[in-house]
């Protein structure tokens, strides 16, 4: 069990639909702080929504979502675009600004936020670029990098202001093996420098599992597992298990819903 | 350097639309800039307008010396009364002159011809113009000529 | 019959929404501190984008249809006798209708559909989710510099329609069909107002303006993040808006040209 002062992001009680469908039914999740936390779960399960919500670009239905002592849904307008300051966040396609070369794309967020010197700045831009790796691309447009290379761009960008909490969304899907590599890589080594909160979601097991110090595994709108890596290997739950081990049959059934198959074939013919 | 080219081509283009509307304004709605000043009203009445409208012209010897304001129907007299705007600067409108509705050229509109006359006095504001001619209408025109004609 | 009374009472309410929706956004961009550092710039360059690029059609159009016109009118007017009238004719029609509804449409076709293309793209691949995240309005942003944008350019666009028409129509007439230069312009200055005809036909332009603008920001906004929804979303755009100016272009000349 953790104390409270070591969870940054207290979760309660979450509750979301959208339209007919719950997203989320009374969900209860920690963070802890300077870790690495995966969310994990089926394609569907409201993963993205969730650091929408933590990110107050969404409001709960019910529940609480604290940030140290600030009530996320509760906040006033200026209030959240203080706490924003705070955090940092990569989007699944890198989401760069198109009209804006790099190093104004990483430049962005210290522009909004503080009223530093130029010469600051353009320091600042250029360590962060220097940390994914990319400096010499300073001034190439977004639609010159390739994939892998928007999205560490993107990554200097959510990191700019140095924010205590950092939030990935599905860093690794679609990427070749040495873009993952850099990626995996790169999330761990800032991490333990700058000392923040990485909040991982994703569905991909073997990446996860290997850099993240707590996970939690969503199904159904419920948190039906949480624990480190090696509590989650031996957890007793055929969802966890077919999740786990990416067998494709199990909880989540491998036929679609369909009639009786002989009936089928000898039925209908057209 | 890309920025510069936005600002001299938003430039250029807000020019171009500014300049297009003074191109409207002058050569194509012919805006009279100078401003004549006020004017005094002066009206004559007529036993029929044709297609006078207000805002057509008033002038005199083919010059511009005022508009048309109002039309409207004087109860009593059972007559058009025209109401019209004389610019300030025209003080020698004598109290014989003569108002007749004259067309510019085959098709165009309306106006009203001034010819002034030979009296001492000049007309003032809220005179009234006795000498008129009403407009020519064509029907009433062909029934003249016909009678004409018959008669010969 | 039951299943369609009840999908077009959905299809209404739906608008209904959308127009809620839209209004929503319409405020919430204009109606707010002005901050002119930040906004010029960014101002600019979408009057760069939607009206400085859209000058070669407007131009070209402006200039085909006032030959056009002239073309015509003295086809027409000849019959009568009348042929000195093509300046005006040409002028009038440019300056009350043509300009501005022919300038709107073509405004809607070429920079409308790619501001919804734009902004829906930029919904698609999470851009304006990220300024939120950063903390960053998009509607003040993003929307609100190509909203003044339209505004200003519109009735711009539609002036020098006009102008560049009716010197088509004067190359064709003048020089073309030899009609008295003379007779040509002093004609068109007795019979077009500055302040009926001219003045009515900028404020049909900044209405019409602002209708393709605010419909344009909206379907690209609202629209769904995937490609076949921003292909909806444009296609919505050019249909409604130029439906839009058409109709809003009856109401108009009636309120102004009814009494006339």
């Amino acid at each position: 069990m953790k104390s409270e002062s070591d969870t940054i992001i207290d979760i309660r009680g979450l509750s979301f639909s959208r339209g007919e469908r719950p997203i989320f039914d009374g969900v209860d999740i920690r963070i802890p702080r300077g870790k690495v936390t995966a969310i994990m779960g089926p394609s569907g399960t409201g993963k993205t929504t969730l650091l929408k919500l933590i990110g107050g670009q969404l409001r709960p239905d019910r529940g609480d979502i604290l940030l140290d002592d600030l009530n996320v849904p509760k906040l006033g307008r200026r209030e959240l675009f203080e706490v924003r300051e705070r955090m940092g966040m990569l989007f699944q396609s890198g989401a760069l600004f198109t009209d804006m070369s790099v190093f104004e794309n990483v430049a962005f967020p210290l522009r909004v936020h503080t009223e530093l010197p130029e010469e600051m700045i353009r320091d600042i831009v250029l360590m962060k670029l220097q940390a994914v790796g990319l400096r010499g691309a300073r001034d190439l447009m977004p639609s010159e990098l390739s994939g892998g290379m928007a999205r560490r761009v993107a990554l200097a960008r959510a990191i700019s202001l140095d924010p205590d909490i950092v939030m990935y969304d599905e860093p690794f899907t679609g990427q070749d093996p040495i873009a993952m590599g850099v990626l995996v890589n790169l999330i761990r080594r800032l991490n333990q420098a700058l000392g923040h909160t990485s909040i991982i979601v994703s569905h991909d097991i073997k990446e996860t599992l290997g850099i993240a110090d707590y996970i939690y595994i969503l199904s159904d709108a419920k948190v039906i597992a949480s624990g480190t890596p090696e509590e989650l290997a031996d957890v007793d739950s055929d969802k966890v298990r077919q999740f786990m081990q990416g067998l494709p049959d199990g909880p989540v059934p491998f036929h679609y819903k369909a009639p009786d198959y002989m009936q089928d074939l000898l039925g209908e013919t057209s | 350097m890309r920025m510069r080219t936005v600002e001299i081509g938003v430039g250029a283009f807000m020019l171009a639309g500014i300049a297009a509307l003074i191109v409207l304004a002058l050569n194509v709605s012919g805006l009279n800039l100078s401003e004549q000043g006020g004017g005094y009203k002066v009206y004559a009445r007529f036993e029929n307008i044709g297609g006078l409208t207000p805002r057509a012209k008033v002038s005199m010897s083919g010059v511009q010396i005022g508009q048309v304001t109002n039309i409207r129907i004087d109860t009593r007299m059972l007559m058009a009364e025209v109401e019209m705007e004389i610019f300030d600067d025209v003080d020698y409108l004598t109290t014989d002159s003569s108002a007749s509705i004259l067309t510019a050229g085959l098709l165009g509109e309306q106006y009203i011809g001034i010819v002034p006359g030979a009296d001492e006095e000049v007309l003032g504001e809220g005179d009234y113009i006795e000498d008129t001619q009403s407009a020519l209408v064509l029907e009433e025109l062909i029934g003249k000529f016909l009678f004409n004609k018959v008669g010969e | 019959m039951l299943n369609m009374l009840q999908r077009l009472g959905h299809r209404t309410l739906s608008r209904l929404a959308a127009l809620g929706r839209a209004s929503q956004i319409l405020f919430q961009s204009l109606v707010a501190r002005p901050q002119p550092l930040v906004m010029l710039p960014l101002v600019l360059k979408q009057i760069w984008f939607v009206g400085v690029l859209s000058l070669v059609i407007i131009v070209v159009s402006g200039g085909f249809i006032g030959m056009v016109l002239g073309l015509q009118g003295y086809t027409i007017l000849v019959d009568y006798g009348s042929e000195q009238a093509v300046g005006q004719m040409v002028a009038l029609s440019l300056v009350r209708e043509l300009a501005p509804v022919v300038a709107a449409l073509l405004f809607a076709g070429r920079a409308g559909s790619a501001l919804t293309a734009e902004i829906g793209l930029m919904k698609a691949t999470e851009q304006l989710a990220s300024l939120e995240m950063i903390g960053v309005d998009p509607l003040r942003r993003i929307i609100a510099p190509r909203l003044w944008a339209g505004f200003v350019c519109m009735p711009l666009l539609a002036m020098i329609f006009a102008v560049v028409g009716i010197w088509g129509g004067s190359l064709v007439a003048v020089d073309w069909l030899g009609i008295y230069e003379g007779s040509f312009w002093a004609n068109m200055q007795q019979s077009v107002s500055f302040y009926d005809d001219v003045v009515n036909g900028i404020i049909k332009a900044v209405c019409f303006g602002i209708v393709v603008t605010w419909i344009a920001v909206f379907q690209g906004y609202d629209c769904i993040p995937t490609s076949e929804g921003i292909s909806q979303a444009t296609t919505r755009t050019v249909v409604y808006s130029s439906l839009a100016v058409l109709g809003l272009d009856f109401v108009l000349t009636a309120l102004m040209f009814g009494e006339l």
